[in-house]
């Protein structure tokens, strides 16, 4: 038999509850003692949310809080139940991320070997693995592309790689962090419908106020603190406000 | 030298393991320089361009373009032996030396770098036995192929945002004024690239992973 230490927490049990969301409890964020993020109470269910803020704000570390690539110095971040703290891997498989650069974020000389880096970690059968890469591939438009060297693809080529790479794990929520700011014109749209097609609930971190048409829920991230959660409109309203005013 | 990736064909050089690729490439080696005869390594050589261009259908210039890449040190070795021994025997090594090239061109430009890295991945299985992992050797050898072409773009970069403000530094200064940045650049880059694969599973990756296809 196996005592628990007094005052420990409790064992973790991965068994996620879908229809909780992500729930934010509390939740701050210190880099030594410099205060990234203080105070944040939230509860993200909508299917779209984005989140918007100067430089510097701390909106980075927020979106990096919800897979657990952050982990914060207090209070808890739970993912459909799962507390990134103590169920970071099932958390994982749950939220995707994708970064702002996608040179970063491809890990394998060609495109195709690049998408199923995500579904080897998670074990899955080489069958069923070509299957599905060849399924996201042909989704965006890279087909043609799938023993290409990825670095020989174009800005736009590689961000939609590194976004299949995500898609490909069939997460249930996708966190971006601005992923259209290096991008030209053309790309950032084919990006933004992309996105807006997704069926998962999605996270995007932006200063492209456009990208955010259309969205439920906008969360303005203002020196470590959320200062404005509210539909598109009003949320860039106070945002605008706020830079005017810098 | 550049490095040729896969190049797509439907041959039976593509369909062959990268395993018995890898052997007869090691096997190349080994004949080359116990029967060190300018019969052999001629014979070698073509062998080498037959299964190329011929069997494997790969373009001219895939291979042509390692020769070239060779080219300097290739004269300068011709040249080495032509003082200190003879030109037969400069010619000879060169030979040798190109060949071996030439077949490993042949070798990576006709497997994928997953299958590559599933061999080295079984090579290095004993590596369990003391708690090692061999993914993570594979990952590595991956992840250095995937790079070497980022990192000498972000090194152009960084000599063009120099050269756009006046700087034209050359040799040594060149050197030191371009590794200094360069090095802060990497750095920041392998932080972002551990967070991509944090976020992508990398630590989720099960004890027995399936074989790669």
């Amino acid at each position: 038999m196996r005592f628990r230490r007094p005052g420990a927490a409790p064992a973790a049990v991965d068994v996620a509850d879908p229809g909780r969301g992500i729930e934010l409890r509390g939740v701050g964020h210190r880099y030594g003692d410099r205060v990234v993020l203080e105070g944040i109470d939230l509860r993200l269910t909508e299917p779209r949310v984005g989140v918007v803020g100067a430089n510097g704000s701390g909106k980075s570390t927020f979106a990096r809080l919800l897979n657990g690539l952050v982990v914060p110095t207090d209070g808890q971040v739970l993912v459909d139940g799962l507390d990134t703290r103590t169920q970071v891997r099932a958390v994982r498989r749950r939220v995707g991320f994708v970064f702002q650069d996608p040179d970063a974020q491809i890990v394998h000389p060609t495109v195709a070997e690049d998408v199923a880096y995500g579904l080897e970690n998670q074990g899955v059968p080489p069958d069923e693995r070509a299957a599905r890469v060849a399924e996201v591939l042909e989704r965006y438009g890279l087909a043609g592309h799938a023993d290409h060297p990825a670095h020989l693809l174009s800005g736009g080529q590689k961000q939609l790689l590194a976004i299949a790479g995500v898609l490909v794990m069939r997460p249930a929520r996708i966190v971006f962090d601005e992923p259209t700011t290096l991008l030209d014109l053309v790309n950032a749209r084919r990006v933004a419908e992309l996105i807006a097609g997704l069926e998962q609930q999605v996270v995007v971190v932006t200063h492209q106020l456009d990208l955010l048409d259309g969205f439920d829920r906008v969360l303005v991230v203002d020196g470590g603190r959320v200062v404005e959660d509210a539909p598109p409109g009003p949320a860039v309203a106070t945002y605008r406000a706020l830079m005017e005013h810098r | 030298m550049t490095l040729p990736l896969y190049v797509p064909v439907a041959s039976p050089v593509h369909r062959l393991s990268a395993g018995v690729k890898l052997l007869c490439l090691a096997a190349l080696a080994v004949l080359l320089f116990a029967r060190p005869t300018l019969t052999v390594a001629g014979a070698a050589l073509v062998g080498t361009l037959a299964v190329g261009l011929g069997v494997a259908r790969l373009p001219v210039a895939v291979l042509a373009r390692q020769a070239w890449a060779l080219r300097w040190f290739l004269l300068a070795l011709l040249v080495v032996h032509a003082l200190t021994t003879d030109v037969a025997s400069g010619a000879h090594t060169v030979l040798r030396l190109l060949t071996l090239v030439l077949a490993a061109a042949v070798v990576t430009a006709t497997t994928r770098v997953t299958e590559m890295v599933a061999v080295v991945e079984r090579l290095c299985a004993p590596l369990r036995l003391v708690g090692g992992r061999p993914q993570r050797v594979g990952l590595l050898i991956a992840m250095a192929l995937r790079f070497i072409p980022v990192l000498v773009e972000r090194a152009d970069r960084i000599r063009a945002a120099q050269a756009a403000r006046g700087g034209a530094p050359r040799g040594v200064r060149a050197l030191r004024t371009t590794v200094a940045p360069l090095l802060v650049q990497l750095l920041q880059m392998a932080h972002d690239v551990s967070e991509a694969l944090d976020a992508r599973g990398a630590d989720d990756v099960p004890a027995h992973r399936p074989r790669r296809t």
